[in-house]
């Protein structure tokens, strides 16, 4: 560390001991050590930050940045062969080395953390309260069990539980999603911690469900005056909710500053590409996105110096010559005292012991010049050209009609009974829906989970006949086909799946991935040969990837081999089953753009499948919300987005965070109530009214209308956009 | 949940019925009693052979279907038949399940209470080195038939015998013949005798227990339920017992049952070997003699206790796992 920079610390850290930080990690290291051989992996490198009182800090980073694994440390969840380094303080005491008995008696009283995943986090043979009591008792042996009791009864009531005193005897697979995760923050809770770390708490949920749990916590933090620590990869949950942000890459932090600065005048190119990799649900034409070509190192083989400059697009020789330090804009040092040091023989310039003052502060060593020259994500990163579909000039009800859809029904029967089964009752998974896509054109099917999209698609792959209404495609219906007919028909009509780590067939080469489709439609050797390799470039992969296994590839290239798969014979019409949902946003903006350069430069068309809002946005031209197994809303995605009529679309646009801290702070989200209604039991007349926000504001006659007659979709802008609400009213909520 | 177990316990009743039905068909159809009074000496006159056969209802020379209805009205009434001695089965079924059950119930619950408790800490402990020290075990044990397990620890036995220079182990017999004593003596005598077979017994039960429970374990370590237990303030060792066990019982507690349930016929070497008069021993016995009515009396008692047990087993399940009550 320079001279100026200690005295800079100095200065800013006696301008903050009014307010002494809760909590202060100071150059924390996590070491995996790897067993039989292998190389050690450095998950966590050097982090520092500061929390004080009521403040949130929000991490951010990708999968594999470490930012779940410093907290984890900081918390002393990390297994015992976990190598850790540094410093925690909390209210300025060391509990970093602490042994298990006195940590424990930190954990859940000073110091507590929500995880990510709700549905595993309860232990599922005791009773929730049971478990929110225990919380309370494992700090206070003495408290008499029916006071902890009553403390959990308040406590289900405070995070919103209804019916706190009798849900108090439920056990967690009683409870959905959404409901776990408000006792987990109950938990948190229960003894008034002074700092509360929350590992994504919304990430597992839906979006109607994380404005709940958003607007639970920061319930929460003015209920305990509690420090947050927010994890996420979410930029938009970020943007609302934190006052301060730690950008993580590779296990180290690689920005920190006030919501703001990373925001509007981040000075890494990482941060940069993150933000402008993002896509989003309230700008209209947003060009396409910033891809980050290439993949996170591995935490075992860190490149030389900044873990970043192999994927960027200013990276100097310096760059690799040591790993920058977390420095004020402008302390860098120049690029001929790096090159000198490195001539010197000096490789790191030392670890980063340093404070976190308060200050934005950045590891890359051009960031004075960003900041001088004032660049933004466009000026560094190279933006693909993604050309005009060529039918769009047609109007669309001019085009010829690739898929049709019209009162598609799809019924599960529950049944019971092993020897003599019988009916017990009827999922309306899908429930009479009608749509059509035509050439060239994406139609976007959103929804929470259990509204009924991705039984659609399936519906739809089958190509068999569907229990009532019917499916075409390319103008036949697939009623008339015959088995050759079907087998001739699913060249046209291909999909890409969710999970590329399950798609793809592990014991297969990529080569005989991409080749399977053309097999066993018999296309000849040489002519399979070609169009592998020609697939291979047109999804931007290497041709020497050919003879390699899916598990040597990355989420992202995974997902490219795919959609090579998908394409090999030819499809017209292209089915995505949320494509992009499982990878991080850095890799999602490649894979998007490829989408969008395949179908201008192919003319496809796309069903899309997706709960990300804002990626829907990006790549659709129409949108269909669907809500219990019925479409509320379909039309232009242009119109939809910009005035929603359903309200029930309305809250879901408004309920998804905009990464955009200004924006962010002005809006006010409407927060549904309660959970998705079973699919079994489905409510009567409007099956949205039970959680609507329009349908209390109703007079009582108003309200009967609701209740007993279902509405049908009708038009609400005179041209393609249409709502299923009896009062359906367009207005502007993003 | 009443409906439920109502409808498997009739299912377990059709089912104890058909077995024990193919059991005295099987036996009814290929032993052959017959033999079994001509090899007498002197030889019988076939007349007196025929009669004897008549009132035993063994005659091979009257239709299976008349046999297996005579059969079937005694049974009905709890009446097993008669062994190929002439004496009644049914008592003689008490006296000889009541020998094995003892066996069995203390060597399977000295077994698992070992093994999960064995398995359980290996898993905390993966691969370090009372893991590999108890797997290398188990997978020993698992290795050798009971058979050898049994005549090794007899083998031992007598040697230890002779070190010490008096019958310190006993390894014959359940209880030694004609002792006469108060109460609490017997009781030290029958236990004396229990000793070894019960070890022997429980030897194979814990390797098999402590590779389930470590696997059961395993699952669970690393749940996320067991680090939210931590995050609240837990210790580690306190979250992996109230949660993690908990959880991870489970799956073995009903195994238990099962086990227990399949013991009744498993036990048969170790009482043959240990000289020990329960319901495997008789089996063999009555199969070399055969002794029809016996061997199917054997089997309906097996079917009973493996029912019982899986019954048994799924009302525990249900007791214990709040997921799988309706």
């Amino acid at each position: 560390m320079s001279t100026e920079t200690v005295a800079a610390t100095d200065v800013a850290r006696d301008g903050r001991t009014a307010d002494s930080p809760v909590l202060e990690v100071t150059d924390l290291t996590v070491t995996f050590p790897g067993f039989d051989g292998n190389p050690d992996v450095h998950a966590v490198r050097g982090v520092s930050y500061a929390v004080g009182r009521g403040e949130v800090l929000g991490i951010v980073g990708e999968s594999g940045s470490g930012k779940s694994v410093s907290s984890m440390a900081a918390m002393g969840l990390l297994p015992e062969h976990a190598r850790i380094t540094g410093s925690v303080l909390l209210h300025g005491e060391e509990i970093l080395g602490l042994d298990d008995r006195a940590m424990a008696a930190k954990r859940g009283k000073v110091i507590s953390m929500v995880f990510q995943d709700p549905l595993s986090g309860l232990t599922p043979v005791y009773t929730v309260g049971d478990q929110l009591a225990e919380a309370v008792l494992v700090h206070d042996p003495k408290t008499p069990k029916a006071k902890a009791h009553d403390r959990a009864v308040e406590l289900l009531d405070l995070v919103g539980i209804p019916n706190a005193a009798q849900r108090y005897r439920s056990f967690p697979h009683e409870f959905s999603g959404g409901m776990r995760q408000r006792v987990m923050i109950a938990m948190a809770m229960a003894n008034n911690p002074d700092v509360i770390i929350c590992d994504e708490p919304t990430t597992a949920l839906d979006v109607t469900i994380q404005a709940q749990i958003l607007d639970l916590l920061r319930t929460a933090q003015n209920e305990t005056g509690a420090a947050i620590v927010m994890i996420t990869h979410d930029l938009g949950v970020v943007a609302g909710f934190v006052d301060r942000v730690l950008v993580m890459y590779a296990g180290r932090p690689v920005e920190i500053g006030t919501v703001d600065e990373i925001y509007y005048s981040s000075r890494m190119p990482y941060t940069m590409g993150l933000l402008g990799a993002v896509p989003r649900m309230d700008l209209d034409r947003q060009g396409a996105l910033v891809p980050i070509k290439g993949t996170p190192p591995s935490l075992s083989h860190l490149p030389p110096g900044c873990p970043f400059a192999p994927r960027c697009p200013i990276a100097q020789p310096e760059c690799e010559a040591a790993e920058p330090e977390l420095l004020a804009i402008g302390s860098q040092p120049s690029a001929e005292a790096i090159r000198l040091a490195h001539a010197d023989g000096g490789t790191a310039p030392g670890s980063t012991g340093v404070h976190d003052t308060g200050v934005q502060r950045v590891a890359c060593i051009r960031s004075g010049e960003i900041a001088d020259r004032g660049w933004t994500a466009q000026d560094i990163y190279p933006v693909p050209e993604i050309p005009d579909v060529p039918a769009a000039d047609v109007p669309r009800e001019d085009r010829p009609e690739m898929l049709r859809v019209e009162g598609l029904v799809k019924h599960h029967a529950l049944n019971k009974g092993m020897v003599f089964k019988r009916r017990v009752g009827t999922v309306y998974a899908v429930d009479g829906i009608d749509f059509d896509i035509r050439e060239g054109e994406t139609l976007a099917l959103v929804g929470e989970s259990g509204c009924g999209k991705s039984t659609t698609l399936m519906q739809i792959m089958d190509l068999e006949k569907p229990q009532s209404g019917s499916v075409s495609v390319m103008g036949k219906d697939v009623t008339t086909l015959g088995k050759s007919g079907r087998f001739a028909l699913r060249r046209d009509m291909q999909i890409v799946f969710q999970d590329p780590m399950s798609s793809l067939d592990p014991r297969m080469p990529v080569f005989d991935i991409i080749a399977e489709p053309l097999r066993a439609h018999r296309t000849g050797t040489a002519e399979v040969t070609r169009r592998v390799y020609e697939l291979i470039q047109l999804v931007g992969l290497d041709p020497e990837h050919a003879t390699r296994f899916p598990s040597e590839f990355s989420g992202g290239q995974r997902q490219r081999i795919g959609i090579a798969r998908a394409l090999a014979l030819e499809p017209k019409l292209l089915v995505l089953d949320e494509p992009v949902s499982a990878l991080d946003v850095s890799i999602q903006a490649g894979v998007v753009n490829l989408l969008e350069e395949l179908q201008a430069r192919l003319g496809l068309s796309y069903l899309f499948v997706a709960h990300d809002l804002s990626v829907v946005r990006h790549i659709a031209d129409r949108v269909a919300v669907m809500y219990l197994g019925r479409i509320v809303e379909i039309g232009d995605t242009r119109s939809v987005y910009s005035r929603p009529a359903h309200p029930y679309t309305q809250a879901l646009l408004s309920a998804i965070p905009i990464p955009d801290p200004e924006k962010e702070r002005a809006r006010t989200h409407i927060v549904l109530d309660g959970d998705l209604p079973s699919p079994a039991n489905p409510p009567s007349g409007c099956r949205f009214r039970t959680r609507c926000q329009k349908f209390i504001t109703l007079s009582d006659t108003e309200k009967d209308t609701c209740v007993n007659v279902e509405p049908q979709i009708l038009a609400t802008n005179g041209g393609d956009q249409g709502a299923a609400c009896h009062y359906a009213e367009r207005r502007q909520v993003v | 949940m009443g409906k439920f177990l109502a409808r498997r316990l009739l299912n377990y009743v059709v089912l104890i019925f058909l077995a024990t039905s193919f059991a005295y068909l099987l036996a009814a159809t290929n032993l052959y009693p017959r033999g079994y009074f001509e090899q007498m000496q002197p030889p019988p006159t076939a007349e007196v052979i025929n009669a004897q056969l008549d009132t035993l209802n063994l005659n091979d020379e009257t239709p299976l279907a008349e046999r297996y209805a005579v059969w079937l009205g005694g049974v009905v009434q709890g009446d097993f038949g008669q062994s190929i001695q002439g004496r009644d089965v049914t008592p003689q079924i008490w006296m000889k399940a009541g020998v094995t059950l003892r066996l069995i119930t203390f060597a399977t619950v000295l077994g698992a209470a070992v093994g999960i408790a064995v398995g359980a800490y290996s898993a905390v402990r993966q691969y370090r080195r009372f893991d590999k020290a108890s797997t290398a075990v188990a997978f020993f044990v698992l290795s050798v038939p009971t058979v050898v397990i049994a005549i090794s620890v007899q083998v031992g036995a007598t040697a230890i015998n002779d070190l010490v220079g008096f019958q310190l182990l006993i390894f014959s017999g359940e209880y030694s013949a004609g002792f006469r004593g108060e109460w609490w003596q017997l009781l030290l005598n029958r236990i004396h005798h229990a000793l070894l077979p019960t070890i022997v017994l429980a030897l194979s039960l814990f390797a098999a227990f402590a590779r389930y429970q470590r696997n059961m374990m395993l699952d669970v370590l690393n749940a996320d339920f067991v680090r939210t237990a931590m995050a609240k303030g837990l210790t580690r060792r306190r979250a992996l017992f109230k949660h993690a066990l908990r959880t991870a019982l489970i799956p073995t507690i009903t195994y238990f049952t099962f086990t227990f349930g399949i013991m009744v016929s498993g036990a048969t070497f170790t009482e043959k070997i240990y000289g020990w008069h329960g319901m495997g021993a008789w089996l063999i016995d009555s199969i070399s003699q055969h002794d029809v009515h016996v061997v199917a009396a054997v089997s309906f008692f097996m079917a009973v206790t493996v029912m019982a047990a899986s019954f048994l087993s799924d009302i525990l399940y249900a007791w214990l796992d709040p997921r799988v009550r309706v």
